[in-house]
């Protein structure tokens, strides 16, 4: 068979990525469909800009979600002659998958669109998630901080600062590399960091339902169960420290990795968002509305939590979406000094590391998974351009 | 101010403690000295056999009291090995020769000036950190003239005429820059202009031979791919200034007396508009390590950066301790400077 050229190329990866294609046509018609009715996220399509980074964004998303579907290879699978072959080159008769290596082949034979499709999974299950975890974080310690004032703010702005102090690479050598893993310093961390969004849903429903106290015990159940069970399953992990809950309650076991680059991730990235939660709630509490909740004689964890959070959420969703790119970046450098992630995963970081020896001669195996990072980065950084200026619109 | 400034400096100094702490804790956790002790020593060494080598060295002991030692605030250690030969933290490599008969001084750490000796280079950290400090530093220089110039004047240009198409273009090109990574836009300009594959070889893919000798082809582009993305920051918080700065009373006064967009621009709105910028770039040094570290280990040009990697890489404690003390006052202090000087700057907060 003849190697595709350019055009054979981009009409089959066009093709490949048709489920991807539908889903977002599905969504953008059905957003633009009812967008008066939607808030602030349906004001979103008045901007051209924000259009554009949520089609990006959607783009990644529904890449992740139909991976299974979308790739040609297996991503981990190695054809023989096909050791960094250009793109387009015709796969061997017989082998699985698809007849070409769309985008050609890496140093170890393997097909780099495949793996640029399956690093997307990787890289949308950590991303959101941990900037998520790190915003509970953040939230529950910045808000008392602000809030309260005096020696509790003293003490966690120093820390904060402490953190934020270090280079954020000298961090990651030092919780990231295989003998801390063996300590079990990160799975004391994940306990710790992963209290949080229980503590913070706890609080969050105990303060709202004070008053019923028959509402109040249903969720706090429901969270102290369900929480309590994901929270048990998620830390504990074979052979490491912590592997003490029996394997019949266990739900799932994180792959190899995952856990300690998750934690790692949040532990960065709790600071700043605890800065940025402060520094709001600080400009917040002195509004007239959180006057009247103390005077009401509510309790302080209501005045916080259901006063001023939901008067800070317009910058908050904002930091949100940069956040999770900023995530993407951290990641794809805890990749790129192959830390963390095990050296055959197809995460994007991890791929640029391995293409970067061979650059300047076979430069596709590692431009492909960059291309991939900086328009995910790029579709998320519009997109929080987008919401920054249909939220300040009204 | 000076009570402002000591302040700062007790703070500095406590955060310098704690951290040095923890790093120093997490480096001499059991793995990773059992790992020392295997790549200086024999990587087919018994457990017994690194313990016999820990033992030699002093390794053994608290790890409260050693880093007082390296500290300088407890006298150094002094043991014998195994087969009754003397050993201290004072008369090891690296340290002051002693002149004929004088005794070796009971105190040797950080406050003496002693930074110990790096197991990875086989030489004294003072030495490695001055010199590999020095090639960062023309890094860093060569970034900071081209990248302030071009994000004040990218900033400048956008925020002039709010809403504009060159405001849109400027703008869409900030955002672009922000949101590529040094390790993607620094594989993408290699890709492009130094390999075979493109075939425009019009630069060098590495920066070593910049070590040396810095031209034009070896240092074009480690110092772009830096500059790049905290340009794109820089560049959005000059614009957002300035947009703020155009919309002031005192220019639309200086607009209704005649004055031309020129001169208004150029001197009525310039110079307000520049104060925010001076703290934002102060800010970025801290970033702009962390671009140094991935550029220095994507272009092995071998300086500050590239040798945190390796000390990292390797636990060479007392090297990377050294780093991160000096990456810890680079950050520390030019939060200072970046306060103080928005404080001259900036009359209203000066006078109240």
């Amino acid at each position: 068979m003849e190697p595709l050229g350019w055009g054979a190329i981009a009409a089959q990866v066009f093709v490949q990525f048709t489920p991807v294609w539908i889903g977002m046509v599905a969504v953008f018609a059905a957003s633009i469909a009812f967008k008066r009715r939607l808030g602030l996220y349906g004001k979103l399509f008045d901007s051209t800009i924000g259009m554009i980074g949520f089609a990006l964004v959607l783009f990644w998303v529904f890449t992740a979600i139909f991976a299974d579907g979308i790739v040609t290879h297996d991503p981990l699978a190695q054809v023989s002659g096909l050791k960094n072959a250009v793109p387009g080159s015709p796969v061997p008769e017989g082998t699985e998958g698809g007849a070409y290596y769309l985008l050609g082949g890496d140093n170890l034979a393997r097909d780099v669109f495949s793996r640029m499709v399956a690093g997307s999974t990787v890289v949308m299950q950590i991303a959101p998630l941990a900037t998520l975890f790190a915003f509970m974080v953040g939230i529950t310690l910045g808000l008392p901080a602000a809030y309260y004032g005096g020696r509790l703010d003293t003490v966690l702005s120093f820390l904060a600062n402490l953190i934020l102090a270090f280079p954020v690479i000298l961090l990651f050598y030092l919780l990231v590399t295989p003998e801390i893993v063996q300590t079990g310093l990160p799975s004391f961390m994940a306990m710790v960091l992963f209290l949080f969004p229980l503590i913070f849903l706890g609080v969050l429903f105990n303060s709202r339902f004070y008053t019923q106290p028959a509402k109040q015990k249903v969720y706090l159940a429901g969270i102290a169960g369900i929480g309590g069970l994901l929270y048990l399953s998620l830390i504990s992990q074979d052979r490491t420290p912590i592997d003490f809950w029996p394997d019949a309650l266990d739900l799932f076991d994180i792959p190899g990795g995952i856990l300690i680059v998750f934690v790692a991730v949040v532990f960065v990235n709790s600071p700043t968002v605890f800065r940025i939660v402060r520094g709001i709630a600080l400009d917040v509490k002195t509004r007239d509305y959180v006057a009247a909740a103390q005077t009401r004689g509510e309790g302080p964890w209501y005045t916080m939590l259901w006063e001023i959070l939901p008067n800070a959420r317009g910058p908050l969703i904002v930091d949100f979406c940069l956040r999770i790119g900023y995530t993407t970046i951290l990641l794809g450098t805890l990749g790129f000094f192959g830390l963390g992630l095990p050296p055959e995963s197809p995460d994007w970081g991890t791929t640029i590391n391995d293409g970067r020896r061979l650059l300047s001669i076979y430069p596709h195996p590692a431009i492909v998974p960059a291309v991939a990072l900086m328009t995910l980065v790029l579709g998320l950084n519009l997109l929080a351009d987008g919401l920054r200026e249909e939220s300040l619109r009204d | 101010m000076a009570l402002f400034i000591l302040r700062r400096l007790g703070v500095m100094l406590l955060t310098i403690l704690c951290l040095t702490f923890v790093v120093f804790f997490l480096t001499n956790l059991q793995p990773n000295l059992e790992k020392l002790a295997k790549t200086q020593g024999n990587m087919r060494m018994t457990d017994e056999q690194v313990e016999i080598w820990l033992a030699n060295r002093g390794y053994d002991r608290p790890v409260f009291v050693r880093y007082g030692e390296w500290l300088g605030v407890l006298p150094g250690w002094v043991g014998e090995t195994s087969q009754g030969e003397p050993v201290g933290r004072c008369t090891a490599e690296g340290m002051p020769p002693l002149a004929e008969g004088e005794a070796p001084p009971a105190f040797c750490g950080v406050l003496q000036g002693n930074w110990g000796w790096s197991t990875v280079f086989r030489a004294p950290v003072g030495e490695i950190i001055s010199t590999r400090l020095g090639l960062t530093g023309i890094l860093m220089f060569w970034v900071m003239v081209v990248m302030v110039p071009m994000a004040l004047l990218i900033g400048v240009l956008a925020g002039m005429r709010e809403g504009s198409r060159t405001d849109r273009s400027l703008s869409t090109v900030s955002i672009i820059s922000t949101a590529t990574p040094e390790y993607v836009s620094g594989v993408i300009l290699i890709a492009v202009f130094a390999s075979s594959a493109v075939g425009l070889r019009w630069f060098n893919g590495t920066a070593t031979s910049a070590m040396e000798n810095v031209t034009f082809q070896n240092f074009t582009l480690p110092v772009v791919t830096i500059a790049l993305y905290g340009m794109g920051y820089i560049a959005r918080m000059t614009r957002a200034s300035m947009t703020e700065v155009m919309t002031a009373q005192y220019i639309r006064t200086a607009r209704l007396k005649g004055v031309s967009f020129r001169n208004i621009v150029m001197k009525h709105a310039l110079r307000n508009a520049l104060i925010a910028p001076f703290t934002v770039i102060m800010l970025q040094f801290p970033w702009l390590l962390n671009g140094v570290v991935i550029v220095e280990t994507l272009f092995n040009y071998k300086g500050f950066g590239w040798t945190l990697v390796q000390a990292a890489g390797n636990n060479d404690i007392e090297l990377l301790l050294a780093v991160s003390v000096v990456s810890v006052i680079v950050v520390l202090v030019t939060q200072l400077i970046s306060d103080i000087g928005y404080v001259y700057l900036n009359p209203r907060i000066r006078i109240s």
